[in-house]
């Protein structure tokens, strides 16, 4: 009977654990109580003492995830009297909506929801709670936006084009890999901005795409570099969620790597090319500054707000150079990078897709918007079919 | 290309194999453990954990038998000293895997560790195909080879096979000859959990070289299908975990041979493969099932 007790108790145990560890918010939704008050004489996010963020993984992930955390510690910095609230492993889902409504009953003013998928828990929270300021990471408000939301984002595609020009002069083979999770919009568009950087300096050049369908499997990933690296690859990059088995995978073989999300030269000390990495430390703070001075609506960030190097400060910056990148190289990039940031663009015609259609003419130089909607297919020179449900 | 698929099945196979191996030990002994991927996640954490702190990988192979054998014994203690149902015992038992790993995992994720590395076996290697396909891999996978006709004679051969096979067929039986069921059973599960945890140690410090939290990625209920259907038989079991590797190499060498089919089909061909061989094989093998093991689907069902 005893040991029947025990059993007992020890199953009520893990049961707390696992709740505990599920859920770290009290059931209290009600909406504050100007939740349907009039916008007008409202200034969203006005001498917030707090600050909420949610993260969609774990904020050590060696990836996206932790720059989005480190951003949310840097605003600790510039602010130290604000007070830095941080959820990590947030779905999304309703999850993050109940998540972030205890941020607010908690008292912060300004939501930084931080993964493309938390746009509409975000949207929800916004429209409840017109007194705080909820932006969104990546992903884009389509229609009308309130007066205390908007998304922000850095156009990936530009660190990722000048990596490509880096890729493409230090291949010997002339076939670069490219191992990505899902042909979402923001994928294609960085393997055909690597595509036309290594064309830029090396015409002969392919890139060879591997999908695995999974943000994070590293068996996959092992699987997708060797058979890469058996079709004569010498150059290998990736969009994957955790980048440890693909940048080991290419040191081991004497491959290059390019680096995604993060530094990691330290893991392929031989075969760093470059690479790009996060940091948000800047945008974070002006965010957070321009909503504290009550100055959020109307801004420039109270939209679907994108910053590449024509705009200010991009947020995805180039990873520091591996040795075979020779001074004319960087000085080539350097090149490239001051045309990005005044007239061009990776985009600038001609671009050809695979079936040899125009996607961008010559001549025409398409901005920023233009990009995000005519990457939907791969350009010339990329070898793989983009999978279609 | 042939060759870059067999290479995949027998890279990507192996840690079915050990897994597989776990599950034909634990079925034999009369108990179906779900809880195996769990197994695999404890054994890929603790191996790269401790062959970061030590920079040794067979001390972390090692970690990882003893972390896959510790979890499958908590499944072994509600099986078989609280009688609780097994099949949803062993989800728990995964889920209770998954929140570990993923917990204390979290630090080792930037670790750096010193791998397993393939090794060309001098002479074997240089056989055309054979030698690229067997012998030029990682030492689990050698040990793998071994481990193989070792648990087939165990089984089968062996008095202490005969112990296991009793447990698992017909327990009364050994409880006439005077023999405890319960320890018998502990330790078939838990020489299950054991051999999961290599398992899993493959995967982390010989074949991807990385941990991420939920890794395994579903390779443990892969190796409780490919048991099923290769009967608890280790060298069908072998034949069965290659088979599985081989259609996880498939959609990435085909991708990189530049061949344009349809990638979300070519990731369900696993998953598919294990339906139509379970409904091939599933109606002539059942009977073949330990007797101990279909009392339990019986009183599941009921």
């Amino acid at each position: 009977m005893r040991r029947r007790w025990i059993a007992a108790a020890l199953l009520a145990l893990l049961a707390l654990v696992a709740a505990a560890c599920g859920s770290n918010t009290t059931s209290s939704s009600e909406s504050g109580s100007g939740g349907t008050s009039g916008a007008s004489g409202v200034q969203p996010g006005k001498d917030s003492k707090k600050v909420g963020f949610i993260f969609v993984g774990p904020k050590d992930d060696y990836g996206y995830n932790q720059a989005a955390y480190e951003g949310s510690q840097a605003v600790q910095k510039a602010f130290p009297d604000m007070e830095v609230l941080t959820a990590e492993n947030v779905p999304e889902d309703d999850n993050a909506t109940r998540i972030m409504q205890s941020m607010i009953d908690d008292g912060a003013k300004i939501i930084f929801a931080t993964s493309y998928g938390h746009l509409d828990p975000a949207m929800k929270i916004a429209e409840e709670n017109p007194d705080v300021v909820v932006v969104q990471q990546g992903n884009f408000i389509k229609g009308t936006i309130l007066p205390n939301t908007g998304t922000y984002f850095g156009t990936v595609y530009e660190p990722v084009y000048l990596a490509g020009i880096a890729a493409g002069a230090s291949t010997k083979t002339n076939k670069l890999g490219y191992v990505y999770a899902f042909p979402i919009p923001q994928t294609i568009a960085n393997i055909n901005a690597f595509t036309l950087g290594a064309q830029s300096v090396n015409p002969g050049v392919e890139v060879i795409t591997v999908n695995t369908s999974n943000w994070c499997d590293p068996g996959k990933q092992a699987d997708a570099a060797a058979s890469l690296f058996s079709q004569g690859v010498d150059v290998i990059t990736q969009h994957q969620d955790c980048t440890g088995t693909i940048t080991k995978a290419a040191e081991a073989q004497g491959k290059m790597v390019v680096g995604y999300h993060a530094d990691a030269s330290s893991l392929a000390p031989k075969g760093w090319v470059t690479g790009s990495e996060w940091k948000w430390d800047d945008m974070y703070t002006d965010i957070v500054k321009t909503s504290v001075a009550g100055g959020f609506t109307g801004s420039k960030y109270n939209a679907n707000y994108r910053v590449g190097y024509k705009t200010g400060e991009n947020p995805f910056i180039q990873s520091k150079y591996g040795s075979m990148v020779t001074p004319e190289i960087q000085a080539k990039i350097a090149a490239a990078k001051q045309d990005i940031s005044t007239t061009g663009s990776p985009f600038a015609g001609p671009v050809y897709a695979q079936d040899g259609t125009v996607l961008v003419a010559a001549g025409t130089v398409p901005d920023y918007a233009q990009i995000e909607e005519f990457n939907t297919v791969f350009v010339k020179g990329v070898v793989g079919d983009i999978p279609k449900s | 290309m042939l060759l870059q698929v067999l290479t995949g099945a027998v890279r990507g196979g192996t840690c079915i194999l050990y897994a597989g191996l776990g599950e034909t030990v634990s079925e034999r002994g009369g108990v179906v453990n779900l809880g195996i991927e769990g197994s695999m996640l404890c054994g890929a954490l603790a191996a790269y954990a401790v062959t970061a702190e030590t920079g040794s990988p067979w001390a972390g192979a090692l970690a990882g038998a003893v972390a896959g054998a510790l979890l499958a014994a908590v499944h072994a203690f509600f099986v078989i000293s609280r009688r609780s149902n097994q099949l949803a015992t062993g989800l728990v038992v995964l889920f209770l895997g998954l929140g570990i790993t993923s917990l204390f995992g979290a630090a080792y994720v930037k670790a750096e560790i010193n791998a397993f590395e393939p090794w060309a076996v001098p002479g074997l290697s240089s056989i055309p195909w054979i030698g690229q396909i067997f012998f030029d891999q990682d030492p689990l996978t050698y040990l793998s080879y071994v481990l193989v006709p070792a648990l087939w004679w165990f089984i089968f051969r062996s008095r202490w096979g005969v112990l296991l096979r009793a447990a698992g067929e017909r327990s009364e039986v050994l409880t006439t000859y005077g023999h405890r069921l319960v320890p018998i059973r502990y330790a078939a599960v838990i020489a299950g959990g054991f051999l999961a945890g290599i398992g899993g140690a493959q995967l982390s410090i010989a074949y991807a070289n990385a941990w991420f939290e939920n890794m395994v990625q579903g390779r443990g209920f892969i190796a409780v299908a490919v048991v099923i259907f290769a009967a608890r038989q280790p060298f069908w079991v072998a034949a069965g975990s290659y088979l599985f590797g081989a259609a996880l190499a498939l959609s990435p060498v085909l991708q990189a041979n530049g061949y344009s089919i349809n990638q979300f089909a070519l990731d369900a061909i696993p998953y598919v493969l294990t339906l139509v061989v379970l409904v091939l094989l599933g109606r002539r093998r059942a009977a073949d099932a330990p007797e101990e093991l279909q009392k339990v689907f019986e009183a599941s069902v009921r």
